[in-house]
This record gives C-alpha cells, structure tokens and sequence, in this order.
C-alpha cells in the first residue's frame, strides 16, 4: 500500500517535471495500475508510449474524480530487451484501446490481450505490411449466420468507417467497427510544425466538430508548459464557447435524430434552432464552428457586454422554441415507440469498456470533467451533472435535451453574474518559452466527453512528444455493445445517438 | 375506358401533393406538384447501367412490374363508369397481378447479388405476405355483402341495397389507406425518403436499378396510389350521381387521399421494423370486423 501513497499525482492543467516522474519496474507498473483502476472513481485518461533515446519510455494518466487530481506513472522497456510485455487489458478492459495503439506504433507485443487489433494505420506504423485492406475481422463459420459489412464510404455525408455486422436473420450478433482509413498523422504534425499558430491551426482542426473542445486543451496545455498565467475572463470565454458547441451539436443531434426515426418535422426545426446558435458563434469570432475563436495566451475576439445582449436575446428565442419544438417531439407515442428499449448498455457493460461523458452518463456514471477537474472557470461558475439511468437511445435522445436545458441556464447564471471588459484583454502569444523536460496534461468537457492533451518538452524546451486522446477513443466499443442482440435496421439511430467521431479516431 | 384515364390522370400529380403537403409541414419550400413527373423525364433521358452480376431476371423486372401494374388499372372502374375489364373473381386476378409484379422485384433484388437488396426484398415479401389477408377478408365481405364476385359488380350494387354500407365503408376506407401505404412502401412501415441503406424496405430493393428502368418503377408506384384511390372513392361515390359529378369526387378524393398520406407521414415517426409485422396483422383484424359485421347485416348469423 506505501507504494500507492508516493504515487505522484497533478492537478488538471499543471506541469511537472519529467525527472519527478518515478519509472517504476513493469511488475510494480503494473501492480499499481491494476490496484488504482478497480476503484470506481478512477479513470484512464491516457496511456502511451514515446521514443526517449532508443528506450520506450509509457506513460499513464489515471484521473481521480474524488481528490480531484491525475495520478501519473511510468515505465521504461529497454531497446535491447524483448518488446514484449504482459497486457493490462485482461484485467482492466477499458485499456484494450490504449494498449493497441502502443502495439501499433511500436510493436510492443501485450501478452494475453483479448484483442490486440490494430487502431487507425499511421504512416510511422511499426509494422509496415500491416495493410488496411488484411484487417482482422473476426468471423464466425456458420450456415445459419450471414455477414454484411457497411462502409468505408459512408452513405450520407460523414466520415470514412467500415462496420461488419454478423447477423441472425434480421438480428445483429456481433457488430466490429474498424477505423482507420485517414491517416493523418496529427500528433506527428505537432512535432513537425515549429511555429506555435500552426500547432494552434493544427488542433482546431483535430475534429471539425469539437473545434473549441480541443483547441482549449491545447491552448490550456501549451500555457501550463510556458507557466502563462491568463486571465479569469478568459477561462471564462472558452468555457462560454464549449458550452454555446455543446448546445449546438446536441441539437443538431437531436435534428438527425428525427431524420432516421423520418420524423421530418423535428428534424428541419431542430436544424434551425442548431443554425441560430452556430450564427452567434459566427458573429462572436466569424466563423460557425468557432474556429480562430481560442488562442493560446490570448484571443484577437473578446467577448463584449453587446455581445452578451446579443446572446440573451438569441438564447431567450431559442429557448422557446426549443422547448415547444422539444415538447412536441419527447412527447410523440411513435418517436418514443422508435428510440426506447433500442440499443441498451447497460452500467456494468458501459464502466468496463470505460465509457466518457455523454455516453456514460446515459448509463448512470457520473462521468463530468468540469464536475471533477474543473479549471477556473468551472470552479468559479459550478455546473451539475445529470446522468440517466436506462442506457438506450431513448436515454441519450434524453439527455442531449437535458444538457442544453442545463448548459444555457449556466449560460444565463454566467451571464447574469460577470461583468465583461473589453479594454484590458490578452492579445494572443505565440511566443511562449516552454519549460523544458516537463509533462502537461490537460483535460477538457468537450460536448462528447473528456479531451485529453498530453505534451512533453525535451531538453531545450522544445516539444518531443504530443499526445492526442478523443472521447470517441473510449466510446465506440459501447456503440459495438449497443447493437448485441439489435435489429440491423436499428443501427443508424444507434449511431447517431452517439455520434462518434472518426476523425478523433484517426488521428 | 374513362376509369382508366382518370386514373391515369390522377396518378401524375398523386406523388406530387404527398411531397408538397409534407414540404409545406416541415417549414422548408414546396416542390411543385409535377417534381416527380419531372424527375421521371430526366431519368427518362437517361441510359440504364447494369451490374456485371446481373442476369436477364433483372433487365426484364421493371418492364414485367410496370405492366403489371398497369394491367391491374384496367379492372378498376369509377361510379357508373366500367373498368375495362371484368369477370366473374377479377379481384382474385387483380390482388395477384400486383403480387406478380412484386414477386418480380423481389427476385430482381435478389439477383443483384448484394447483401442489402436481399435484406429489402426479405422485408418486403414479408409485409406483403402479411397485408395480403387483409385484401382478401374485406373485398371478400363485400362480395358476400352485394352477392357479386368482380369489382364492377361489386361496386355497383355496393350503394343500391341499405344504409348499412356506410358502416362497412369507413372501415374499409381506412383499411384500404393503409394497405396503398404498405403496398407503396411509405410511412409508418418504411421512410421513402431514407438514406439509411439497413432501414429501408423498398427503396433498397432499387438501388441498382437506374435511367430509364427507375423511371417505371416510379411511375409503378404513382399508379399503385392511383389505384387504391380508385378502390376508395368508389365507396363514396354513388352511381346514381351526374357523370361530372362522379368525376369531380373521384379527382377531390384522390387529392384528399394524398393530402392524408403526406399529414400521416408528417406527423409521426416510423415504426421499429419488427414492430412492423404485428402493426400489419393488426389491419387484417379490422378486415376480420368489416367481416363479421357483414355476416350479421346479410343475417349470416343472427343474434339474439
């Protein structure tokens, strides 16, 4: 137990120096690990390997939501020792994904992994013969059973992901998602890319649809390296943006939701109330999605008391329609008939896969970065979580409404209770000396859950290593579960409800 | 020879008022009412790609459905107006036409060798199965009713005896509504608007078939509705009435008909597809009523 005690732990958006950072061996490594992730309260919120001269230096992030802090352990494996090691995963499920991304990238072998599958192909790839097309699916021998694969190009408009269903008739036995086909090789540009707006371009464009999610975990991040000290308005302005993105994807969600159940009334209305708020956003920054909005150390858009009347008058005509478009909708016998008992994950199911945000909370885990790792801005203006407890599609149709109820009332609270000032605000500053040999984590609510970026400096002060983890990373084994023993033709509004994303997968 | 235009006629803008009442619903622009004629124009224009796995089956289908079709549209008639066939049983021959035309589509589907058309044409052979009962058991109550067995007849005599009619004929007339939806593939049993390949029914059953052999299918569906507007308005319109007259409430009830669908498909969601089979068996129960009911109006049974 001493062992656990000395474990050392970080604050959400703090530094720390590598050499701090005890390398333990890989039995204690370990040990240790196994020991903190039996507790419900903690989570993984990134585990990965880097290059540190020839040695393959892993590094673990596990999130405490009750102390509020990140625990952080280390291992090294030698270059001259076998690269093989003993998989986690056969005790911990939750880290399958982690522990096949490290075999990807470096073809370290995990001993007893249930499902050592390749994740998204990149370029530096250990094993280069590794090809897309080779992957493998796995497959049952049967007279009865027939397979249908969907994908990779995908029937509307969204992004490239090959889905293999093993069928019963009508019914869905199995369902492999695999991912891949972009080979973008994001966290490689963040080392290639010197000039520090270029990484800030780079990481607005980490998903289309998280653009100030992820941007803010960067910015945080990059400032924490610098030690830049910003100021509470401007927390205050990004945690502004991430809740206006998340009420206008859960909209849209709810929108595109109505359109698979072919309910076009919901759908076009949802869709326009999903347009006046990206218009706000527009009008704050210039640009929908909230693009050029986050910057690091500063920002050229603050926000302003005419843009606060702005806003109140938009929410307050949004909210009214929202509610009387949502009344009619929630409310309809066919639209529940369609979406309930559809696609259930149950708790147990959803905490062994590791589930985040949303689609945690639809299984009753409170599951809430800005609940449990708040920075200045959630800790000044607390919010609530609210979680379901059913776990179906019905639950996350649900809870999308919920949290836009509870993100404008935040909003309204925000609002109501902060005086903005333009006068004195921070010009961005891409110039910041980052602190070298240290690690920065940050972790951000994102609409879909916790964005996790992880940096770390070398010797000059220059980054080595840059670590990128999308809540979909965690999600998407739950969307395989939801479709056990689901109508085939009940995939695309399982899908939807998640709306997972497949750029933030293939990074 | 009259019923077959009229027909003919009504179902060019049929299609056109669902999409224009739905459109008008949704808040969005309507389309105008002869979009789908237009569209059919277009695909008209253009050349028929076949898949390499194909066979004849399939070449052959959208030519075999759509007269089919159109044969069926020839036992018809409208008020006083005769179909241009008739004998004795020609429902019997007229339900099965259509099936023939269907049966045609499914193993087309099934010949195109892909695993979703195959999953459509499952579906659809399904649901066609089940709403066939439904035809039967209430054109059957109406032959026992009027004592005839061919839909002229039948409809003639429909109007001439009591007032009981109108019992039997608002059942009917719903039953009929909803089996034209099955039959056509809309709302609440499939979404004709979909892009979701694993939901659909009948739009999957299609998705090789392009240029011109597309355009009948469409034209296929529009004469479907037609058709079962026919049968609907002809429980309405009496045969004592002026000829303009039967003319004009044939062509309002078609409008009526249409108007229906599109504020049916508007204002609800679509089923869970195995929720589906059961929804559709629930329309021969109400054939089963229409049945009983005319048992005891002809004093098949009597009550005491």
């Amino acid at each position: 137990m001493n062992k656990l005690d000395s474990i050392l732990r970080i604050k959400n958006n703090q530094s720390v120096e590598l050499q701090k950072i005890e390398t333990l061996t890989y039995a204690d490594f370990y040990s240790i690990v196994l020991e903190l992730l039996k507790k419900e309260e903690n989570h993984c919120v990134t585990y990965f390997a880097y290059r540190r001269k020839d040695d393959l230096q892993f590094i673990i992030a596990i999130a405490d939501d009750k102390n509020h802090d990140i625990a952080i352990l280390s291992h090294i494996l030698k270059a001259r020792k076998k690269q093989e090691l003993n998989s986690l995963t056969q005790s911990i499920f939750a880290l399958h994904i982690f522990e096949r991304e490290i075999y990807e990238n470096f073809g370290v072998n995990f001993i007893n992994h249930p499902w050592q599958k390749p994740v998204r192909f990149p370029h530096n790839r250990a094993d280069k013969k590794l090809q897309i097309n080779d992957y493998p699916f796995y497959s049952i021998k049967s007279e009865e059973l027939h397979e249908v694969g969907v994908g990779p190009i995908h029937a509307g408009i969204i992004e490239p992901g090959h889905f293999r269903f093993i069928c019963n008739g009508e019914n869905v036995l199995h369902l492999e998602i695999q991912l891949g086909w972009q080979h973008r090789g994001v966290e490689q540009l963040f080392l290639n890319k010197k000039h520090n707006l270029q990484r800030n371009l780079l990481a607005e464009n980490i998903a289309g649809d998280t653009v100030i999610g992820h941007t803010t975990a960067f910015a945080q991040t990059m400032e924490t390296l610098a030690n830049k000290q910003i100021s509470e308005q401007l927390h205050l302005e990004r945690a502004l943006a991430l809740e206006l993105e998340r009420i206008a994807v859960h909209t849209g969600d709810i929108g595109a939701l109505c359109v698979d159940a072919a309910y076009h009334l919901g759908a076009n209305v949802f869709g326009i109330l999903r347009t006046a708020i990206i218009n706000f956003t527009q009008l704050w920054c210039g640009n929908r999605f909230g693009k050029s909005l986050v910057r690091m150390g500063g920002t050229h858009f603050p926000f302003t008391e005419d843009l606060k009347i702005e806003l109140l008058q938009m929410l307050a005509k949004y909210e009214k329609q929202f509610e009387e478009m949502a009344d009619l909708t929630y409310r309809l016998p066919s639209v529940q008939n369609r979406f309930d008992f559809v696609g259930t994950v149950t708790k147990k199911q959803a905490q062994l896969v590791g589930t985040v945000g949303l689609s945690a909370r639809m299984s009753n885990i409170v599951k809430d970065i800005r609940v449990s790792h708040p920075n200045i801005a959630y800790l000044n203006f607390p919010y609530q979580t609210i979680t379901l407890k059913k776990g179906d599609v019905f639950a996350r149709f649900l809870l999308k409404k919920k949290e836009i109820r509870k993100s404008i009332a935040w909003i309204r609270n925000l609002m109501e209770h902060f005086q903005f000032d333009n006068k004195n605000t921070q010009k961005p500053d891409y110039q910041l000396n980052l602190k070298p040999n240290n690690l920065a984590i940050s972790l951000v609510e994102a609409w879909r859950g916790e964005v996790c970026h992880c940096a770390i400096t070398d010797e000059n002060g220059d980054l080595s290593h840059y670590k990128v983890k999308d809540p979909s990373m965690h999600n998407w084994k739950a969307l395989e579960l939801s479709l056990r023993n689901v109508e085939i033709s009940d995939f695309p509004i399982n899908n939807k409800s998640y709306n997972l994303s497949y750029c933030g997968n293939d990074l | 020879m009259i019923s077959f235009l009229l027909i003919l006629v009504s179902s060019i803008f049929f299609v056109g008022i669902i999409i224009k009442v739905k459109a008008k619903i949704a808040a969005r622009k309507m389309p105008s009412v002869f979009q789908p004629l237009f569209d059919v124009i277009r695909l008209f224009k253009k050349g028929a790609i076949y898949s390499s796995t194909t066979s004849v089956i399939f070449k052959i289908t959208p030519l075999v459905y759509m007269a089919s079709v159109l044969m069926a549209t020839l036992f018809i008639p409208i008020g006083s107006q005769k179909g241009f066939l008739s004998f004795e049983g020609d429902f019997v021959f007229f339900a099965y036409l259509l099936a023939m035309g269907k049966f045609m589509m499914i193993i087309a589907a099934m010949d195109t060798g892909s695993g979703f058309e195959a999953m459509g044409a499952n579906r659809e052979a399904l649901y066609s199965m089940l709403v066939e009962p439904a035809f039967f058991i209430l054109i059957g109550s109406m032959a026992l009713f009027t004592h005839n067995t061919s839909f002229q007849d039948l409809y003639m005599n429909l109007h001439a005896g009591t007032e009981l009619t109108y019992i039997i004929s608002i059942a009917a007339i719903y039953i009929l509504i909803y089996i034209a939806m099955i039959e056509n593939s809309r709302m609440p049993v499939d979404d004709p608007k979909t892009h979701l390949e694993l939901t659909m029914v009948h739009e999957v059953m299609v998705l090789d078939n392009s240029g011109f052999d597309l355009g009948l299918i469409h034209i296929a569906t529009w004469l479907k509705f037609a058709i079962y507007g026919g049968l609907i308005s002809n429980f309405v319109i009496q045969t004592t009435w002026i000829w303009y007259y039967q003319i004009t409430a044939f062509l309002g009830i078609q409008i009526l008909f249409a108007i229906i669908i599109g504020l049916v498909e508007a204002f609800r969601a679509r089923n869970k597809m195995e929720k589906n089979p059961q929804w559709i068996i629930m329309l021969s129960a109400i054939a089963v009523v229409i049945f009983l009911t005319t048992l005891i109006i002809t004093q098949k049974i009597i009550l005491n």
